[in-house]
């Protein structure tokens, strides 16, 4: 379904992404893990366009993607929930959920469809109905993620981008987002998820893909990448000693 | 739509409270001002896109009419409507490498547009008659009827100015105006959510410097004489400062802002030479004690004092 080939960013002279690539299936749940700075965040806003990448090619559905504008990917069928949230804080919930649709609105589609889907989103996240009048900016970090990931979900896409959904939120909101992530995915969502809690994106994702400075230096099935021993003393912290001195 | 009513009845009324004389003609530019500060808060308040030149605009729809009815003899209605066009067609060529910049260089580059504007106004004494203007601009009619009093110049701008603020109350509550708002609060999750932001700013810039060149040309048909000095920087700072004082974000501020940077000169000239020291304090109290302008200033103001008229009713 997406198809990631040598593809290169840089951030003016800084190489952030070296010849990256990677591939994700219909259905699938697949994670990237790393330490700060490897490049995770990056590999999310070059597929979606917001920072193209110099070189490499990004396939959609066999269709070549990298030279286009966030608006035309976002058509395409990607929807990105950014990282550190960014709801429309001075907008209400229910304006932030109507400009996910924006494009539909664009393209004519009913509104009846539209209103629709803001209710399964409510359905999803029964905490938005609650404060669907508020103004997003006084909600809670969790609140805003489950709103940033309701926007991303009212485009409707074929492939959602999650950019750490859990940062910031205390250890039980967060496992509230995994609940959630994890009904998603038996909807048969596409989705490509950056995390920093590498134990539940592991958890929840089918497969993985370990990245450190810009490279892709490992990758595989989700439940092996829990298991490798490099993974589990740099990100898992599981059984340090052990490992270590053997 | 109960504002709007108010705002309806007063534009009608006021100008029964005087009769004639030179609060009318104060009045007309109450209403050339409240078009510019609509159009200047949909960039700045509405898409958070600062624009420090927007008296040019004003100036090219002012000379674009004056230079074509006086020396081309062309109809005037269609001079206004041809102006607008041209400068909203300008503004969105120019808008895409300018509106690339963000916050102090977007500031900049306006700043010099606008300064470019007001030389090419200065310098091209041929057309504008350079810094001692031009003079002659017939005054709009229809038919026979001439707009020539005060109070027949009062409807027409004041006409006019209502269809903008209908107009800039839908764009603010369409789905056009939830994406302004949107770059406005973030530009990186508007993009992802699929909204052209580039084209989108642009676009509003467009429509911005289109009705501030209608502005401009019912300026021009009015007061019937044009210099330079109308339409330079002095100018587009006191749009913003309007803009400003009435709510950033609220089209009711804007005519809020307006009418008071409007009339308060008029009110402080018996204050000799103090005139703009109070001006000047007067601005900053209100931006100390009002910061999101009038348009929130006031409602808060009154609900304070229906509490403190309760609070002493109960004691």
């Amino acid at each position: 379904m997406l198809r990631l080939r040598n593809v290169n960013t840089f951030y003016g002279k800084v190489h952030a992404l070296k010849n990256v690539s990677l591939h994700l299936q219909e259905g699938e749940i697949v994670t990237l893990i790393g330490a700060n700075g490897a490049g995770k965040t990056t590999i999310l806003n070059t597929i979606s366009g917001v920072t193209p990448p110099s070189s490499g090619d990004i396939l959609f559905r066999n269709e070549s993607v990298n030279s286009l504008f966030p608006d035309r990917i976002v058509r395409l069928g990607i929807s990105q929930a950014p990282e550190g949230r960014q709801v429309f804080k001075p907008l209400s919930v229910r304006d932030n959920l109507e400009l996910g649709a924006y494009l539909r609105y664009r393209e004519r589609e009913p509104r009846r469809e539209i209103q629709k889907d803001i209710e399964e989103i409510f359905q999803l996240f029964p905490r938005l109905k609650e404060r669907a009048k508020q103004l997003a900016g006084t909600m809670s970090g969790g609140e805003q993620q489950m709103l940033a990931i309701g926007r991303a979900l009212m485009a409707k896409p074929k492939l959602l981008l999650l950019d750490e959904p859990s940062m910031g939120l205390a250890p039980l909101v967060s496992q509230e987002i995994f609940t959630v992530l994890e009904q998603l995915r038996r909807k048969g969502t596409t989705i490509l998820l950056v995390e920093q809690n590498a134990r539940a994106a592991l958890k929840l994702a089918d497969r993985g893909y370990l990245l450190e400075t810009g490279k892709v230096i490992l990758e595989g099935q989700a439940d092996e990448l829990m298991e490798n021993a490099e993974v589990r003393r740099a990100y898992l912290g599981k059984d340090k000693k052990e490992i270590w001195e053997r | 739509m109960a504002k709007f009513i108010c705002f309806m009845i007063i534009v009608i009324l006021a100008p029964l409270l005087f009769e004639g004389g030179y609060i009318m003609n104060v009045l007309v530019f109450a209403g050339i001002n409240t078009m510019l500060a609509i159009a200047l808060n949909l960039l700045l308040g509405y898409a958070g896109q600062i624009s420090l030149g927007h008296a040019g605009f004003f100036g090219i729809g002012a000379y674009l009419s004056g230079i074509m009815t006086t020396v081309f003899n062309l109809n005037p209605w269609f001079v206004i409507s041809a102006a607008s066009v041209a400068t909203g067609l300008f503004a969105f060529l120019l808008g895409f490498p300018v509106l690339k910049l963000k916050g102090h260089y977007l500031a900049m580059a306006t700043l010099g547009l606008g300064i470019i504007i007001y030389i090419i106004f200065n310098e091209t004494i041929d057309y504008t008659g350079g810094p001692s203007g031009l003079s002659g601009i017939p005054q709009l009619s229809v038919g026979s009827f001439v707009f020539d009093s005060d109070i027949r110049n009062y409807y027409l701008v004041w006409g006019v100015t209502v269809v903008i603020m209908l107009l800039a109350l839908n764009l603010s509550e369409s789905r056009v105006g939830r994406a302004l708002r949107a770059i406005h609060d973030s530009e990186i999750a508007a993009r992802v959510v699929g909204i052209n932001t580039r084209l989108l700013k642009v676009q509003i810039f467009a429509v911005s410097a289109m009705i501030s060149s209608v502005a401009g040309s019912l300026y021009a048909h009015s007061v019937t004489f044009i210099s330079p000095a109308s339409f330079g920087f002095n100018f587009s700072v006191e749009l913003l400062t309007m803009v400003v004082i009435g709510g950033l974000g609220s089209i009711y501020g804007s005519f809020l802002g307006a009418l008071l940077l409007t009339l308060l000169p008029e009110f402080l000239r018996g204050a000799n030479d103090y005139d703009i020291v109070i001006y000047g304090a007067l601005l900053m109290l209100m931006l100390m004690f009002m910061p999101g302008g009038l348009a929130r200033g006031i409602p808060e103001l009154l609900n304070r004092f229906k509490n403190s008229l309760k609070g002493s009713g109960n004691a």
